[in-house]
This record gives C-alpha cells, structure tokens and sequence, in this order.
C-alpha cells in the first residue's frame, strides 16, 4: 500500500515512516510542509495520505487545507489527518465532501501501533475513523437529530464514528452482532438516511452526528 | 424622528429650564459660602472644616449640572484628583487636596457665569413657553376679566373679539417654537458649563494614567497568577508523568532479560502514562492559548466552541481579518466564559453568539434563553471577564431579569488587519 506523508518535525517524520514501512506501508513521499503537499497527493495519488495539521510556512491548518484541496482534485483520496488536539469542527469539514476514508486522529494514538497501524488499513480501504475524544466531545449533546435517538443508539453511532465494524461494536457493548445492525439500522431511519450502500450511510450518520 | 419625540423632548426640556431657575439661584449662596469659607480659614482654623464642606457641595452641584449636560447630549467628564489616603475631615491633607486641584477653582468660577448663563436661557425657554400660553388663553381672560388696552404678539393693542381670536393661532405657534427650542437652549447651557466644568487636556491625561496604572496592575496580576498556574500544571502533570515514565522504562530495561513478561507490562503501563501526559499538556495548552484560535481566528475558534457545548448555540460571527493576538485571546476567552455560564447556570435551552467588528469595535453578545437573574457582583467568572476586558479598555454589560434572557454584551476598541472576506454562520 502507497502512503504519502505529511509531517514537519523530522524526528515524527522518521518514526511515522519506520512504523509504517514496518507494517508493509511503502512510504512514496515524506513532505514536510504545506505547498509540497498538494502536488505530491496530486502526483503520487497515495492509497492513503497521512496528514499533520499543522504545517510550515504559516503553522495553522495548513495540512487539513491541503487534505480538503487534495479530496476535490481526487475525489475521495483517502487521508488520515493527524494532529495534536482535535476540534469537532475540522471533523466536520473533512466529512463534508460525503464520501469515505476519511481519518482524524489525535497524535497520541501513534503509540498503540496495531490499532494505529489498523485506523490506517481502514481509512486506505475507505472507511471513516474519528479520534474517540472527538466522539467524546459530541456525545455529552442532546440536540436534534441526534435527541431522537435511544443511549444505546448513540453509543453505537460514536462507536461507528470511531470507525469500528459491526463485530468490534459488538464485542464493545457484549451484544451480539444482530442487536448492532438492528440499532444501526434504526439509527439510519431516525437520521433519515436514504437506502444506499452501507459504508455511505455511515459517514452520513457520522456527519449527521457531527452536524448535530 | 417622530412628531410626538420632539414635543416629548421639548416638554421634558420645558421642565428642565423650570429646574434650571433654582439651580442657577443655588450657585449664588455656594460662592458667597466659599469666598466666607476662605477668609475663615485662618481664623482658628474653621476653614479647615468649613472649606470641605463646603467644596463637597459646590462639586455635588457641578457633578449635576455635569449630568443635566450629558442628558441634552453634552457628556462632560469629572476633573477632580483622586482624594488621598488618611485625609479625614477637618485635616490639612484633605485641605490641601482640594485648594490645588485645580478643578476646584474652575468649579468655583463657573458659579456666577453659570447662574447668570442658566437664568438667561431657562428664562428664555420659560417665557417663549409662557407668551405661547397666555395667546391660546388670551380669549377666555380677556373676556372673563375684561382687562382694558390688552394687547398680544402682532395686535396691539386689542381692541375687538375678533382682534382677540387672532391671537389664538399666534399663540400656538409661539408655544410649539418654545417646545421646540427647549432641548436646544437647554444644549447652549450645556455647552457653556462646559469649558468651566471639564477636565483640562492635563486633568483629562492624569485621569487617563490613573485609569491605566489600575487597569495595567489587574493585567499583570492575571498575568502572574497565570504563569503560576502553568507552572504548577506542568510541574505536578507533565513533568512527573515524565520521570515516572523514564523510570518505568528503566525499570523494563532491567527485567527485560529475566521476566519479558514483566517488562512488556510495565511498558504498556508506560506507553498509557505518556498518553495521559499528552492529554494533560493538550488541556493546559487550550487554557494558555487554544490551538483552534491560532489556526481559524476568533470566528473559527467561537464556532468550534459554541459545537462543544451540550446547547444547541447559534453563532453569527463576522470579522473580516485577523485581530491582534491578545485582542483575539481576550475576546475568545470572554466568549468562552460566558458560553460557560449559560450553559452552566441558567438552565437555558438554546444560547447564541454574535461576534462583529465595525468601525474599530468588537462587538460580542452571548445569549441565552435561561432563567435569568444573573449577578454581575456575584460570579468571579463574570468580573474575570470585565477585568481581562478592561486591560484592553473593553467594557462588559449584563442585562439578566429574572425570568430571562441573560444577554452579555462586550465590547472592544480594537484595529483588523489582513483582510480576508470569509463572513460565516451556521448552527453547531
């Protein structure tokens, strides 16, 4: 799987590079600062881009800027936007385009390597994964849509947001897998989700969540 | 502005002059009993009593004419030094305090010109009004008393009852132009105190410096006892999440060889012990300076606020360009105070935020729809608030009647620079 890379303290850098050439990620392009990084995700048109935030010259969004840009260029590229405080509302805006492998990550989770190394595998085959503390920062609200659903129900939707399949859910919450897609499946009717193909509805129902 | 705001106005300036005429005669007496209040003083030191006294009355009478001029539009400022410490009554210091403020001779010399100044235009104002009624009146008097060679405005004299009705319409119109004029001869008073009782460009400045050495000792002490917060964080959070975390390392390090099982859990508890850390350092930099101002500025960094909080919170923020750092971390911080206590205290459904600058001031309102009721003396959250605020000559005002709303609205002097025409809003 191809990678580019977008990270400005060398030292993360390497690390990021030796991880994931470790876990059989090759590493096509290692940027370190914002306007290299579009041309190199336009060029290489990676499996999945790994993104810092923040980025030389102007050291503010510039990396999830470039990540939105790289997205309506090549619609859909997938990017793991990493960075070391997450705000809901970058989620949103990352999530906006509705279409999948979407990631945003605190820089900590670098430190679980497996599940790092797992986010990574899901974002590339298109799935959307949001750091938990962003979850955890949604789901302390009761507001429309999201009042009209049952605890479970929310629980089961940051636990989707978090981008975990119908069998991790399960094993989190010790129901069986059925009881998740009945909750999931209910999810989607009080989001007012049309019928699509599953993966679609989630990032819907995370956006949803986001929007909420 | 509407026919029945002017004859308001002229009405309630109308019963101004009437005021104005006793007022004007109160000045008389106060100098003849501070020029008495002068000469005492060296007899048996009676001024010392006597010229406090009396200055505490010539000011109370000053700070009112000062206040009837703010009310016609003329704001004037107080002049008067600050009084020292230990200056108790009857004691020297508090004489000397006020024999050199300068205000104090200004106030003093404005008495006469005041009192002659407020007689003529309150008279003026007074007898329009009143040679406007006695025209509309003039009929029923003439008739009724019968007196003999009454003449009015153009007529003179009367001499028929027809002559008589003419002085009807004279007469309206001789009262609607005193009703009217009142507000603007009650102004011209104004603007004649003024010159006697504003502060000089001199006492104006040393107001300024008082203003600022109060506001400049409230910033550096929020300052320190800031820094000391910081550094008490770091010293009982991160900084000891690191130590431990080097020796829990150490310590895998020894065992590795003869318990790997062993070493493989203490790193793991390693491995969590520095992701606590980070998340301690993540909450005290968003305390210092929240990452998403520095990134979005004040509008991007309310929006992410106002999508973190448990009310649905409407934010209407435009602000074409980027305000000065501490401006913007001021104005954020205020926000985010405020959000908390609507969300914290008022029991409020919805809350929003509006944040604009025009015309070189920030404007930010937080509302909400809660119970209300909310005291500015009480919360420390709110006086923190006035008090960042004023570092940067902000105000905060706080309108909460029981029963709600609670509006909190600040504002800030403050320049923008860097243009960037991104006006947004949205729900969060």
């Amino acid at each position: 799987m191809r990678v580019v890379l977008a990270e400005d303290l060398a030292l993360l850098r390497d690390g990021l590079t030796r991880l994931l050439e470790a876990y059989g990620f090759a590493v096509v392009a290692a940027v370190e600062d914002g306007p290299s990084l579009l041309p190199a995700l336009v060029e290489h048109r990676p499996d999945v881009a790994v993104i810092d935030v923040r980025l030389p010259p102007t050291f503010t969004d510039e990396g999830l800027q470039a990540a939105i840009a790289a997205r309506t260029t090549v619609p859909g590229l997938p990017v793991l936007v990493l960075s070391q405080h997450v705000e809901p509302l970058y989620a949103r805006e990352l999530l906006t385009d509705r279409r999948g492998g979407v990631g945003y990550l605190l820089k900590d989770r670098v430190a679980n390597v497996a599940q790092f190394v797992d986010a990574v595998r899901r974002v590339a085959s298109g799935g959307t994964v949001m750091d938990p503390e962003v979850v955890g920062q949604l789901l302390a609200r009761n507001q429309p849509p999201l009042a009209a659903l049952t605890g479970r129900e929310r629980e089961v939707l940051g636990l989707m947001a978090e981008g975990r399949s119908n069998g991790a859910i399960a094993a989190k919450l010790f129901v069986g897998e059925k009881a998740v897609s009945k909750h999931i499946n209910s999810i989607f009717t009080k989001l007012g989700l049309p019928p699509s193909d599953d993966d679609h509805r989630r990032v819907l129902a995370v956006l949803a969540y986001l929007n909420g | 502005m509407d026919s029945r705001d002017w004859i308001r106005d002229g009405l309630y300036a109308v019963a101004g002059a009437a005021y104005a005429v006793p007022l004007a005669l109160l000045n008389l007496p106060l100098l003849v009993l501070f020029a008495v209040a002068l000469v005492l003083t060296p007899v048996l030191g009676l001024g010392l009593v006597l010229l406090p006294l009396v200055t505490l009355l010539i000011r109370a009478r000053a700070d009112l004419a000062r206040r009837l001029a703010a009310r016609y539009g003329v704001p004037i400022a107080r002049p008067y030094r600050p009084r020292p410490e230990r200056a108790v009554l009857g004691g020297l210091r508090r004489y000397r305090w006020l024999i050199t403020d300068p205000a104090t001779w200004r106030d003093v010399a404005w008495l006469l010109p005041g009192a002659v100044g407020g007689l003529i235009l309150a008279g003026l104002s007074l007898g329009i009004v009143a040679y406007g009624v006695q025209g509309i009146l003039l009929i029923p008097l003439w008739v009724s008393v019968g007196v003999d060679g009454y003449g009015y405005g153009a007529i003179w004299p009367i001499d028929t009852v027809g002559e008589g009705f003419l002085s009807l319409p004279q007469g309206a119109v001789i009262l609607a132009v005193g009703v009217a004029a009142a507000p603007w001869l009650r102004q011209a008073e104004a603007y004649t105190a003024r010159p006697f009782l504003a502060p000089t460009r001199a006492a104006e400045l040393r107001l300024r410096v008082s203003q600022l050495t109060v506001t400049r000792a409230g910033a550096v002490d929020a300052q320190a006892a800031e820094l000391r917060r910081i550094e008490r964080d770091l010293h009982d959070g991160a900084q000891a999440r690191l130590v431990s975390l080097g020796m829990t390392i150490g310590l895998a390090e020894e065992i590795i060889e003869d318990d790997p099982a062993a070493a493989r859990k203490l790193l793991a508890e390693a491995r969590e012990n520095s992701t606590t850390a980070l998340h301690e350092l993540r909450h005290l930099v968003r305390g210092i300076h929240p990452p998403v101002l520095a990134e979005r500025g004040l509008e991007g960094a309310v929006q992410a606020l106002a999508m973190a909080l448990p009310i649905p919170t409407a934010v209407t923020a435009v602000v074409p360009g980027r305000l000065d750092t501490p401006v913007e971390s001021a104005a954020y911080f205020a926000v985010a105070e405020a959000l908390a206590n609507a969300t914290r205290h008022s029991g409020a459904a919805h809350a929003s935020v509006e944040v604009r600058h025009s015309g070189g001031l920030l404007m930010l309102r937080v509302s909400d729809d809660g119970r209300g009721g909310a005291d500015p003396g009480g919360g420390t959250g709110l006086r923190g608030i006035e008090r960042r605020l004023a570092a940067f000559d902000g105000t905060m005002s706080l309108s909460s009647p029981p029963g709600g709303p609670t509006v909190v609205t600040m504002e800030l002097p403050c320049a923008l620079f860097s243009p960037r025409i991104s006006p947004s809003s949205g729900t969060a």
